[in-house]
């Protein structure tokens, strides 16, 4: 099947000399719900103002589906839909009419943009909304407006920067929702965020670029079992005793209810639990004390995995 | 993109425009009207009246279509240079960018803008000079040709004036200290009879002089110069315009990096 998104050996050097992208290569598949992960500055922002063309490629080739941007680029440009990181619309406008317009930059005739417009819109529960200036909308709203402006032509390709920075956590959880249905439905995702939980929840394939060169591709879950160590956090409904003592585990008592234990790659989780039960000790709850691509995340731009 | 998305395309910038200057007509449209109805007060009918005939004609007859074609120059520029420039700033230009939209449709489509303000604008002046003289159109066809090419010129001139401007400063340095100028020493209050020989030739290498005496040309049937000249010089900037806007929508030049 030919790839959502290939791309070889892409460079990127803006005219004060600073090499942004030092030749990556990617493909993306098609149906996939893909993570470009990394630092500020790593070239996640280059990489996708490339793909969409805000940004002109130094050298190398992109392709989206199977259409390389040098040969037609506005036939690529059809089957992709971007929600950049910074609000790009203009805030006098309505949202509807910033929605109806965008598909009719796309050659979408009017009473179609208009249907995709309402669709979109209620989709995204901004229906109510769409004959307010949008400057008027709450920072969700307006990232919510941009994703509807970003699927009014239906791409088969959907590319979002930082798409829930500075969204509360319920908001969030409702534009993962809508991202799974979206890609459930048949588009292809990618996705950068800051948010490691994030990418860990909806993302199955993962690169991690750091420096302008990519330092890790593979699935989420290939990603994960290369976690050697991961600590967690037990909360006990009873007073836990002075010295809590687990054999072949790294433990420590934080205060009277709260324990940390590490657990080795190989190591059963059950043990701990059966040594705790031993102890008297009732646990109420246990959560990862750090999300865990954010381990790898760390280990990997700080060249330690 | 096929020919038919190109014009929903073009026509989806269009619409966008004439809503935007309609949406702030206390901006764009008033102004023009008020303007110009002050130029008809005092230069036709206060100091106009103790000038006498010039060129044949009341001195409120011949300034009335320098002052027409003074809207159509002014409007076309500002509406192009405001709304590109806007777009720019607060990065909405990048919903054209991303899109398949050809560049000489994004071009035609801001220039059709500019287009229909300056004739809007032009429209209304014309209505409110009627309060103060008689409408003379000696050529319909001339007047309607020199209308439309004008505005196309100057809204191409307001786009690459968008295009370098890296603040509003920017846009309003040429309308006030190029375009302004050049718009009262090309002949709107004066006929070029009335100049000594030498300033006379310096006038001719103002463009606005071949605008407005053409345009005189299409209303009243006198003009300072050549009517033939005066088509190829427009025909001439409108060219060199057109080319160096699409030069800087095809480079990308501080649109994309």
């Amino acid at each position: 099947m030919i790839p959502a998104l290939q791309i070889e050996n892409l460079c990127k050097v803006y005219a004060d000399g600073f090499a942004a992208l030092k030749g990556i290569s990617l493909q993306v598949e098609q149906g996939d719900f893909f993570a470009l992960l990394g630092p500020n500055g790593a070239g996640k922002s280059t990489t996708i103002g490339i793909i969409c063309s805000l940004v002109a490629k130094t050298q190398g080739s992109l392709s989206v589906f199977g259409v390389n941007i040098d040969e037609d680029f506005p036939a690529a440009k059809k089957f992709i839909g971007v929600v950049p990181q910074e609000f790009n619309f203009n805030q006098f406008e309505k949202g509807i009419d910033i929605v109806v317009n965008q598909a009719g930059y796309y050659g979408l005739p009017r009473e179609l943009a208009k249907e995709r417009a309402e669709k979109y819109l209620k989709a995204l529960g901004l229906w109510d909304k769409r004959e307010i200036p949008s400057r008027m909308l709450s920072g969700g709203m307006k990232r919510r407006l941009m994703i509807a402006r970003a699927l009014v032509h239906e791409p088969r390709l959907l590319i979002l920067d930082e798409p829930t920075a500075g969204v509360d956590i319920e908001m969030r959880r409702s534009m993962w929702d809508f991202l799974k249905k979206i890609n459930a439905a048949g588009t292809t995702i990618i996705l950068t965020t800051h948010y490691l939980e994030e990418a860990e929840a909806l993302c199955r394939n993962i690169a991690i670029i750091n420096h302008g060169e990519i330092v890790e591709n593979t699935s989420v879950r290939a990603l994960l079992s290369q976690l050697h160590r991961e600590v967690f956090i037990f909360d006990s409904s009873n007073a836990l005793p002075q010295d809590v003592v687990i054999a072949g585990f790294a433990v420590q008592r934080i205060d009277d209810h709260t324990l940390e234990v590490a657990v080795e790659k190989g190591q059963h989780i059950n043990e701990v639990f059966a040594a705790l039960n031993t102890l008297g000790v009732q646990v109420a709850s246990m959560r990862n004390k750090a999300n865990r691509l954010e381990e790898m995340f760390v280990n990997l731009v700080e060249g330690g995995a | 993109m096929s020919l038919a998305e190109q014009y929903i395309a073009f026509m989806t910038i269009v619409r966008k425009e004439i809503k935007r200057y309609l949406r702030i007509w206390t901006q764009t449209l008033l102004p023009s009207a008020i303007t110009m109805s002050l130029y008809f007060v005092i230069f036709g009918t206060l100091i106009g009246s103790r000038i006498g005939e010039m060129g044949g004609f009341s001195y409120m007859q011949f300034v009335v279509p320098g002052l027409i074609m003074m809207a159509i120059v002014t409007n076309s520029y500002s509406n192009v240079v405001s709304s590109f420039f806007g777009s720019k700033f607060n990065n909405s230009v990048e919903e054209l960018l991303v899109s398949p939209v050809p560049n000489y449709v994004i071009l035609m489509g801001y220039v059709t803008g500019g287009v229909t303000r300056g004739l809007f604008v032009a429209i209304v002046v014309t209505l409110v000079s009627l309060f103060f003289t008689e409408l003379h159109i000696h050529s319909y066809l001339v007047v309607v040709v020199i209308v439309l090419m004008t505005s196309v010129l100057f809204a191409l001139a307001g786009f690459i004036n968008a295009v370098y401007a890296n603040s509003f400063d920017d846009i309003s340095i040429v309308p006030t200290f190029v375009l302004t100028p050049l718009i009262y020493l090309g002949g709107v209050f004066y006929s070029m009879d009335l100049l000594p020989e030498f300033w006379a030739n310096v006038s001719r290498l103002n463009p606005l002089v071949y605008v407005v005496n053409a345009f005189r040309y299409g209303m009243l049937g006198v003009s300072d110069v050549s009517l033939t000249v005066s088509f190829a010089m427009i025909a001439f900037f409108t060219v060199v315009a057109f080319s160096y806007s699409m030069h800087l929508l095809n480079t990308g030049k501080r649109l994309r990096q």
